[in-house]
């Protein structure tokens, strides 16, 4: 907890939820509450479940309420049928999952850690992905949507922390999302399910509880692959996904101390990406600094950083940067150190606008 | 589906034609010529599309199956694989997933001793495949692969009780695969020629089944000749027929990967078409740009 507290002190994620006036004026009039991540994950699977009679929710311990209670209460309403546990398997799970979806059902699956996600990779990478292609368009899984937390805890060391996200985003055919905030979250889980591709959508474990916001309480979807600047600047452009945002944001903020202005965008979607509003920032900013947990080698950061190198090399006024996890296994006493922490990536954006 | 089924593809109706536009990935082939011969499918005959990996078919049919159950379909999904997928964590994963979620499905092992050079020795310590059936809690049956009047009742009686009682089942049919694993492999370096000839001529299900429709005066040596004659030359001249049409065009190659084409797609398409102007030769000839 410790580690928690010191990573997001003060922050209470302000910042993270931005609308236009009008939106936020037109928000005003509908009914909505302030709720954790895990429980506007838990609204949008009330919603899927509600409004599409053929859609299952399913997974390891999902029926009581999930080891992150994301799934509470949809058994009691939906009934075991379509709310369930399954044998402990991943590649079964996700197997069970495509040929649910391939029949035209809308099949939410839950991988109770991103960290074990790796058993289903067979499924996910050369059948899930591959379905519509393959078949010309005979058969396709788009009702497919695998969730599963990802990320940093505090505690978690090698199997409760990872962040895979990287693997899935050299696959054709996948869709990549990561939420934010609750909101986000809500609206951007809603629009995987209802969205006619097979996606992996990654949860910030570490802000289910700990982000809380006003979520409306109706349907609503976010668009996918749709970035979104979420604080403007004009010195440097700041990209991550996730709870990274949090993270840059308190850099932000401090850089801000420094006269430095910071443009930080949330990428959202990782596949397929939002190149165009990344290029627009950069092209204003000239420097560029992308951050995620992920080690560093490989990551989706490096595919960021070596498209921008290409689309915008002479609107750039320093090397492209990234702060990112190291590259070794994820640590458990040494997260701190393992982490891209505020500090590193306030240092290295003072080092990229004073280049 | 797996890729060793072609038969049911052909007795649902699949014509020689939809098999050989398949073969020369032309651009009536459904799957757009994207992938390798015999990976058929056909949405009109149920037939889901084959992928090379082995085993990965098998929990989407129970899925599929959990599907047909919980619309209250008369119906049952059924899956095919070898002995070689056994092994795979694929195969395990669905027979428990079945016989837990309760699905309509029928697992079909072609037991036919061989993967690709691997025998079922070295496969499997196990009595073959039917006993693992009871271990999952399903029911299962072994049959003579090679009778073909006993695969069809086994069958027949397998999707009774799939469909009545909402249950999986495993048949395990044991046969020999006499040819070779693919055309690009000699099965003679692993296993003895005569061991081959022996299946081919002592066991040979297709002789067998003559034998029996001949011994009822149903059919004769006449009706044999004629029918052989008749079927070379039909599929004589669907792979004429089907090597003359062209390859699919370019586009097709950027489409469905997502149900829209992605704006990386779009940007990767303009470029390639540039390409392509630049250096016509590197590309073949008969895929229209």
């Amino acid at each position: 907890m410790t580690n928690l507290l010191w990573r997001f002190r003060g922050l209470a994620l302000r910042g993270l939820c931005t609308s236009s006036a009008a939106a936020a004026v037109e928000e005003s009039k509908k009914s909505k509450a302030a709720v954790n991540l895990f429980s506007a994950i838990n609204q949008a699977l009330h919603i899927a479940l509600e409004s599409d009679p053929r859609t299952y929710v399913f997974g390891e311990d999902v029926s009581f309420g999930g080891v992150f209670r994301c799934t509470t209460g949809l058994a009691d309403r939906f009934g075991k049928h379509r709310v369930f546990n399954t044998p402990l398997c991943e590649q079964g799970l996700v197997g069970f999952g495509i040929g649910l979806a391939a029949m035209g059902n809308r099949a939410i699956v839950e991988i109770q850690f991103a960290d074990y996600i790796y058993p289903a990779f067979d499924q996910i990478v050369n059948e899930a992905a591959k379905f519509r292609y393959r078949s010309g368009s005979q058969f396709n899984c788009g009702g497919l949507t695998i969730r599963a937390p990802y990320g940093a805890v505090g505690h978690g060391g090698h199997y409760h922390s990872q962040s895979p996200e990287a693997f899935f985003c050299h696959v054709p055919g996948l869709k990549v999302v990561i939420p934010r905030s609750p909101r986000e979250a809500k609206g951007l889980l809603l629009a995987c399910i209802r969205d006619p591709n097979p996606t992996v959508f990654f949860e910030p474990k570490w802000l289910y509880r700990l982000a809380v916001e006003e979520v409306p309480e109706h349907d609503y979807v976010l668009p996918l692959s749709q970035a979104e600047v979420i604080r403007q600047g004009t010195d440097i452009t700041l990209i991550a996904w996730g709870a990274q945002l949090a993270v840059m944001e308190q850099a932000c903020v401090e850089a801000e101390k420094d006269g430095i202005s910071c443009e930080l965008i949330d990428l959202k979607t990782l596949i397929p990406w939002d190149k165009e509003t990344v290029e627009a920032s950069v092209r204003k900013t000239g420097k560029l600094l992308v951050s995620h947990e992920a080690p560093i080698t490989g990551g989706f950061g490096a595919e960021i950083c070596a498209s921008i190198a290409e689309s915008c090399f002479l609107r750039l006024e320093a090397p492209v940067a990234r702060v990112c996890g190291l590259d070794t296994p994820f640590p458990l006493v040494y997260e701190p150190f393992y982490m891209p922490t505020k500090n590193k990536i306030l240092d290295t954006i003072k080092a990229t606008v004073n280049y | 589906m797996q890729y060793r089924e072609p038969g049911v593809l052909l007795w649902r109706g699949f014509t020689l034609q939809e098999f050989t536009n398949q073969l020369f990935g032309n651009k009536y082939d459904y799957g757009k010529g994207r992938q390798m011969p015999i990976h058929y499918g056909s949405n009109k005959l149920n037939y889901v599309t084959i992928s090379s990996t082995i085993a990965t078919q098998i929990p989407h049919a129970v899925g599929a199956a959990y599907s047909l159950k919980m619309d209250k379909k008369n119906a049952c999904a059924v899956t095919y694989f070898g002995d070689g997928g056994t092994s795979e964590g694929d195969f395990h994963a669905a027979m428990n997933f079945a016989a837990v979620m309760e699905a309509p499905v029928i697992f079909i092992c072609r037991n036919n001793g061989w993967a690709i050079s691997t025998p079922t020795s070295e496969q499997f310590r196990s009595d073959g495949i039917a006993v693992r059936g009871p271990a999952y809690g399903m029911r299962s049956i072994r049959v003579d692969g090679n009778d073909a009047l006993a695969i069809y009742s086994t069958v027949h009686a397998a999707r009774e009780m799939a469909i009545n009682e909402r249950r999986p089942i495993l048949i395990e049919t044991l046969t020999y695969r006499v040819g070779h694993h693919s055309t690009s492999d000699d099965s003679t370096k692993y296993r003895p020629a005569d061991e081959i000839e022996h299946w081919r001529k002592a066991r040979d299900p297709v002789t067998r089944f003559r034998k029996w429709v001949k011994k009822n005066g149903w059919w004769n040596d006449e009706d044999e000749s004629a029918l052989r004659n008749d079927v070379r030359k039909k599929v004589l001249n669907a792979i004429q027929v089907a090597e003359k049409v062209e390859k699919p065009p370019l586009a097709e190659l950027f489409t469905d990967v997502y149900d829209h084409p992605s704006s990386n797609l779009g940007e990767q398409e303009r470029l390639l078409r540039e390409t392509v102007k630049r250096h016509p030769k590197d590309y073949p000839i008969d895929v229209p740009v």
